[in-house]
């Protein structure tokens, strides 16, 4: 028998999966706290033992042993770039493709007061972009001399900006002892995004530098690899879902929706050309496989954060309760992130919260359109992916793959006849995630890509709105 | 040619004639310009932006469907503020409606700030000389 084990250290809790490579089967999987505060193989041998209690899987000798994390707050990320809808954006989408958090972006020439902020937030790494190749040097190379000013800043930064000003860029942090990598430029021309090599040099850095900075090397002495960040091998394992692998078919476009206790993450992997006749795209081109991260709407540590963005009429409308519960309840979770909601009012107003961060996440996520009156007559202009025509729709996160309905919560997802302009899609196929082994297939897929693909097609529940 | 001028090229407003911007696109790239083709729709926010990232010298804007002067209005002052200020700014095509003088027409682009006004009609091969020698090119 050859198997598998499949980590996950979330912040919350620290997943489990084993996995039987020859069948093709998940055996168990099995979660425990997290205890990055203290040693993080606390937590992890704790849901081993569970794993092992469950299957007979007694100290089984396993073949791989892959994690991926999310501990430590992530991998927090600053993007600074030079004009916001443009190498700002690039840098930013670079940045969430490689499953970081953003914590910040800059625009335009770094002052002082900005370099204090980024100083404050000491992130994990900084990406520093700007100007097309061969086009603006001087504030990128600007923005590079204030960063290296710094006495305070030590992340490591990777350079994704104008290549006439890589080796200028690269002088002047070596000079002051920064850690640097150059990449390629994230918007090599205008208008044209190239994000995969930032998302593999940040992918390099985080295995060299962030995985011990986070206390996690010490997984690495039981374990055989802590490869990437969680979100990282969320969009791993949608993008092999969604294209397949050699002989084996994939499920066509997709969209994932993964609703966490921070965050909401959407993840599409399409095109997203206009469906229909006589619109044009404007703005930067979409990633065909593209992450987007609501750091607002969230179940537990975001919980105040998402009533205020979506209003409490709205949660009100939703769930049917008054707003004294809604606002007891909002400020219960969000005090008592580990806390697991048994009685019905609690658990109506959780699937409110959860209908509106799947709605509000998806909207931001999709395309929108836009008239445009001219004289000959209305045209319309079409910003970001047009998922309409998406084949399937995939939900994840605690939330929806413990609830007996998630088909309630999902339906957020879908295109609303009243808001016609937003892009969602009409008539998806629904997968839920209820061995919640999206993220340990992402992992997989790096060894094993065809059996992960299998495991995925055989195990997400289709489910009918 | 190491030291061609970038210059971006667009047709500003709610305009989609997009024949004439390929014609222009391909002869500036034949004379050795890297042209930044923005395309029909183009707003004036995407010239400045577009200038600034890809450090061009010049922003060539096309009106052809008589609303110019109300398309450029203010691009000029954007470009300052953008910190572009001292771009080269041209203008050309069928720039406003119904019958007026070219001298009025031409005299009202340049107080908005264009460097040259071009009529319906003009050569490609009328602009480029002009266009390299306000580069200091030639």
């Amino acid at each position: 028998m050859e198997l598998a084990l499949l980590i996950d250290f979330g912040s919350t809790f620290t997943k489990v999966t084993a996995v039987d490579l020859g069948r093709e089967t998940v055996l168990a999987t099995a979660r425990s706290f997290s205890t990055v505060e203290t040693n993080i193989m606390e937590g992890f041998f704790n849901a081993l033992r569970e794993l092992e209690g469950y299957a007979g899987l007694d100290s089984p000798p396993y073949k791989y042993k892959i994690a991926c994390s999310s501990a430590a707050g992530g991998l927090r990320m600053i993007a600074v770039g030079l004009v916001p809808d443009l190498t700002v954006e690039a840098a930013k989408r670079a940045a969430l493709g490689a499953g970081a958090r953003v914590t910040g972006v800059f625009a335009h020439e770094l002052s002082s007061s900005e370099v204090g902020k980024i100083e404050a937030q000491d992130p994990d790494i900084i990406l520093l972009a700007g100007g097309t190749d061969g086009g603006n040097r001087e504030v990128i190379i600007h923005n590079a001399k204030m960063l290296a000013a710094s006495s305070h800043l030590n992340s490591p930064v990777v350079a994704a900006g104008n290549k006439a000003a890589a080796d200028e860029i690269r002088d002047i942090m070596v000079c002051s002892g920064k850690d640097v990598r150059i990449t390629d430029n994230v918007m090599p021309e205008l208008n044209v995004l190239n994000i995969d090599p930032a998302r593999e040099t940040i992918r390099t850095v985080f295995l060299e530098k962030i995985v011990a900075a986070k206390g996690l090397k010490k997984a690495e002495e039981f374990i055989d690899r802590v490869l990437m960040p969680t979100p990282a091998a969320v969009l791993n394992a949608a993008q092999l879902l969604a294209e397949g692998f050699e002989d084996e078919p994939g499920l066509g476009d997709l969209l994932v929706v993964d609703v966490g206790g921070a965050t909401t993450d959407v993840h599409s992997v399409a095109g997203g050309e206009p469906t229909k006749a006589g619109i044009s795209l404007k703005g930067l081109p979409e990633p065909f496989a593209k992450r987007t991260v609501e750091g607002d709407l969230g179940m537990r540590y975001s919980a105040r954060a998402l009533l205020e963005s979506v209003g409490i009429r709205k949660l009100v409308r939703n769930c049917g309760y008054d707003k004294e519960q809604i606002l007891k309840h909002v400020e219960k979770v969000g005090t008592n992130p580990g806390l697991l909601c048994t009685d019905e009012v609690s658990r109506g107003i959780d699937d409110a919260l959860a209908l509106m961060a799947v709605d509000t996440a998806v909207e931001r996520h999709v395309g929108k359109i836009e008239t445009v009156y001219t004289p000959f007559g209305a045209s319309y202009i079409q910003t970001g992916k047009d998922l309409t025509g998406v084949n399937c729709l995939v939900g994840t996160g605690g939330v929806i793959v413990y609830h007996h309905d998630p088909a309630v919560i999902m339906r957020g997802a879908l295109f609303d006849q009243d808001l016609p302009t937003v892009l969602k899609p009409v008539h998806p196929r629904l997968f839920i995630d209820r061995e919640y082994i999206l993220a340990g297939m992402g992992l997989l897929a790096e060894v094993r890509p065809l059996t992960a693909l299998r495991i995925m097609k055989k195990y997400l529940a289709e489910t009918h709105f | 040619m190491g030291n061609l001028a970038t210059v971006v090229l667009g047709v500003i407003g709610a305009d989609v004639h997009a024949v004439g911007n390929r014609i222009l696109a391909y002869a500036l790239e034949q004379a050795g310009f890297k042209v930044i083709n923005i395309g029909v729709l183009a707003s004036q926010e995407e010239f400045v932006d577009a200038a600034i990232e890809t450090g061009a010298r010049a922003l060539l804007v096309s009106s052809l469907y008589g609303h110019g002067e109300m398309d450029c209005r203010g691009l000029r002052e954007k470009a300052v503020e953008a910190g572009i200020g001292s771009v080269l700014m041209y203008i050309g095509g069928n720039l406003v409606i119904g019958k007026r003088e070219w001298k009025d027409v031409e005299s009202t682009f340049i107080k908005m700030g264009f460097d040259r006004v071009y009529p319906p009609g003009t050569l490609p091969d009328d602009v480029i000389p002009q266009l390299r020698q306000d580069l200091g090119l030639t």
